[in-house]
């Protein structure tokens, strides 16, 4: 139930570990964080620094080893549709067409069939892909299986995207067209957005917020405000601003052990 | 002429292949080229001679002629073929539906049940190893001589192709789908008709054609017990009776049977799986 005191997301001192034979993984030591409504937040950080498993435990994929993760002040415990999660490599089910992707979460919750026919054709129109309804998976470019993962959970009334470096296997060109098209519909639903990346420019171009993380044990490191006005150029002399005090940031803790 | 070429479109526009026609017709001529080389091979080496004891092939044609539509030798074996043929074929599809409505939904259990897993499995990877020829005997006296004893045996055969093939499907369904499924809000039961078994159809399928092809390997054995009817008794009976071109001329038919049944299921398969780009 929204809170109108509680935050959408919120982690209190979130820890994960992983035990392999012989080694105990810290994921994630000591997360701490709020998103507001709304709001577009990337988490960024070398490969290591838990940003998946923080992503991970606000989907209810992981359970955090101690410390609390809340929506909307309950705490999450296990998956569920008002946290639509966008993978990097897709996990579009391949037996489906783009329609019955998209449709498969309002099914799945028992919708009756005209609205969910009303659903399905309003979000393939969303992403622009009508010409491919009933094209399969497997017959689709990068660019367009992200759209219908994409479609797919904002089908699903999701109040939270959680994306897992969604462009990261997609060619320049493709990746700057979804980054635009996402922020257009971000903009224009009033959606919260986690964003998982490891590009500065990405994180700098899309976010309210940067969350910087860094690894050994996974920790959050800092944070930057973003205030530039939308839509960002990123060849302006104020983007190119942030762009390297976020890269200092982001290198600081290399900086450190290196002393 | 060699500039003739058909371009298949798919749905999006892009050419998916470009196959000489040339080589479309050369196909099936480069497959047919073996099996009349043995052909020929085989008829001057038997052909004119007396006491030869395998029969030359245009023998085998006169019989296998005989044997379908009669007019020829008008004996005991004259136009029994389509019933011979019925009834092997009732046997080996009789057979194979029995497996697969036993292994797929057993294969689906072990593969997700861990229970039912170790509670079955380490048994059936006991059995496996066991001929189905050396069931025959045990068939013979719980299910006595007849038809029956050659149903279980086609059962038997066809069973653990089919069931293998499901639990190794199940087990290895993508976590990823898994995940997706579940944050989209399909849970447990559902999950398993919406994801698991969708998922792992493709697998499945490789256990049914393997299983229905043992299906027809075993009818021969299973038929060779006794029973009247079949294409397993007809290549019996022709051998008490040294009628070598009837047994060769049966041989022919089951293959010949098998073959287009394994047509049959790939191509339903294909159609059901045409989402695959391993299949279509």
């Amino acid at each position: 139930m929204p809170d109108a005191v509680s935050p959408i997301l919120e982690l209190k001192g979130a820890c994960k570990e992983f035990m392999l034979p012989g080694a105990r993984i810290e994921a994630l030591r000591d997360a701490t964080l709020t998103v507001a409504k709304g709001e577009f937040v990337s988490l960024i950080g070398a490969s290591g620094c838990g940003k998946s498993t923080l992503l991970r435990i606000v989907a209810g994929f992981e359970h955090a080893s101690s410390g609390e993760a809340l929506m909307w002040g309950m705490p999450i415990d296990g998956p569920a549709p008002d946290r639509g999660m966008v993978f990097q490599d897709y996990g579009l089910f391949p037996w489906l067409t783009v329609r019955g992707n998209i449709a498969f979460g309002p099914a799945s919750r028992g919708r009756p069939a005209s609205e969910i026919n009303e659903t399905v054709k309003r979000f393939i129109a969303l992403v622009g892909l009508q010409r491919f309804a009933d094209a399969y998976p497997h017959q689709l470019s990068g660019g367009m299986k992200q759209r219908v993962s994409i479609a797919r959970v904002l089908a699903n009334d999701a109040e939270v995207v959680l994306m897992d470096e969604p462009f990261g296997a997609l060619d320049a060109m493709t990746r700057e067209r979804l980054q635009d098209e996402l922020l257009e519909i971000w903009q224009r639903t009033g959606l919260t957005v986690l964003f998982v990346t490891h590009s500065i420019e990405e994180a700098i171009f899309l976010s309210d917020r940067v969350i910087v993380m860094s690894p050994g044990p996974g920790r959050i490191d800092s944070e930057m405000r973003i205030g530039l006005p939308r839509p960002r150029d990123v060849a302006a002399a104020d983007f190119n601003e942030l762009r390297r005090e976020l890269s200092l940031k982001l290198h600081s803790h290399l900086a450190r052990k290196a002393a | 002429m060699t500039r003739w070429r058909v371009f298949r479109f798919n749905q999006i526009g892009k050419c998916s292949s470009r196959r000489p026609l040339l080589a479309g017709l050369c196909e099936p001529l480069i497959a047919l080229a073996f099996p009349l080389t043995v052909l020929v091979a085989w008829h001057f080496a038997t052909y004119g001679r007396k006491y030869a004891l395998i029969p030359p092939p245009s023998d085998v044609g006169l019989a296998l002629y005989d044997l379908a539509v009669g007019g020829i030798n008008d004996d005991a074996f004259s136009t029994t073929l389509h019933i011979h043929l019925l009834a092997s074929i009732s046997r080996v599809f009789g057979g194979f539906a029995f497996a697969v409505a036993a292994a797929v939904p057993l294969g689906l259990m072990i593969g997700r049940i861990p229970l039912v897993r170790a509670l079955l499995d380490p048994t059936f990877q006991l059995l496996r190893p066991i001929p189905v020829t050396a069931w025959l005997p045990l068939a013979m006296i719980i299910f006595g001589l007849g038809p029956r004893s050659a149903f279980f045996l086609v059962f038997l055969g066809a069973f653990y192709p089919v069931l293998i093939n499901t639990v190794f499907g199940v087990r290895s369904v993508e976590p990823r789908l898994i995940e997706a499924a579940s944050m989209l809000g399909c849970k447990a039961t559902s999950q398993f008709f919406r994801v698991v078994l969708p998922a792992r159809l493709p697998g499945i399928f490789t256990g049914l054609r393997l299983g229905l092809g043992f299906a027809w390997v075993v009818i021969v054995v299973g038929e060779m017990t006794g029973v009247q009817t079949g294409l397993g008794a007809i290549i019996m009976e022709a051998r008490q009776l040294s009628r070598t071109e009837i047994v060769i001329s049966g041989m022919i038919v089951i293959g010949l049977a098998g073959f287009i049944s394994d047509r049959v299921v790939l191509l339903i398969g294909r159609r059901l799986l045409r989402w695959s780009p391993n299949h279509a």
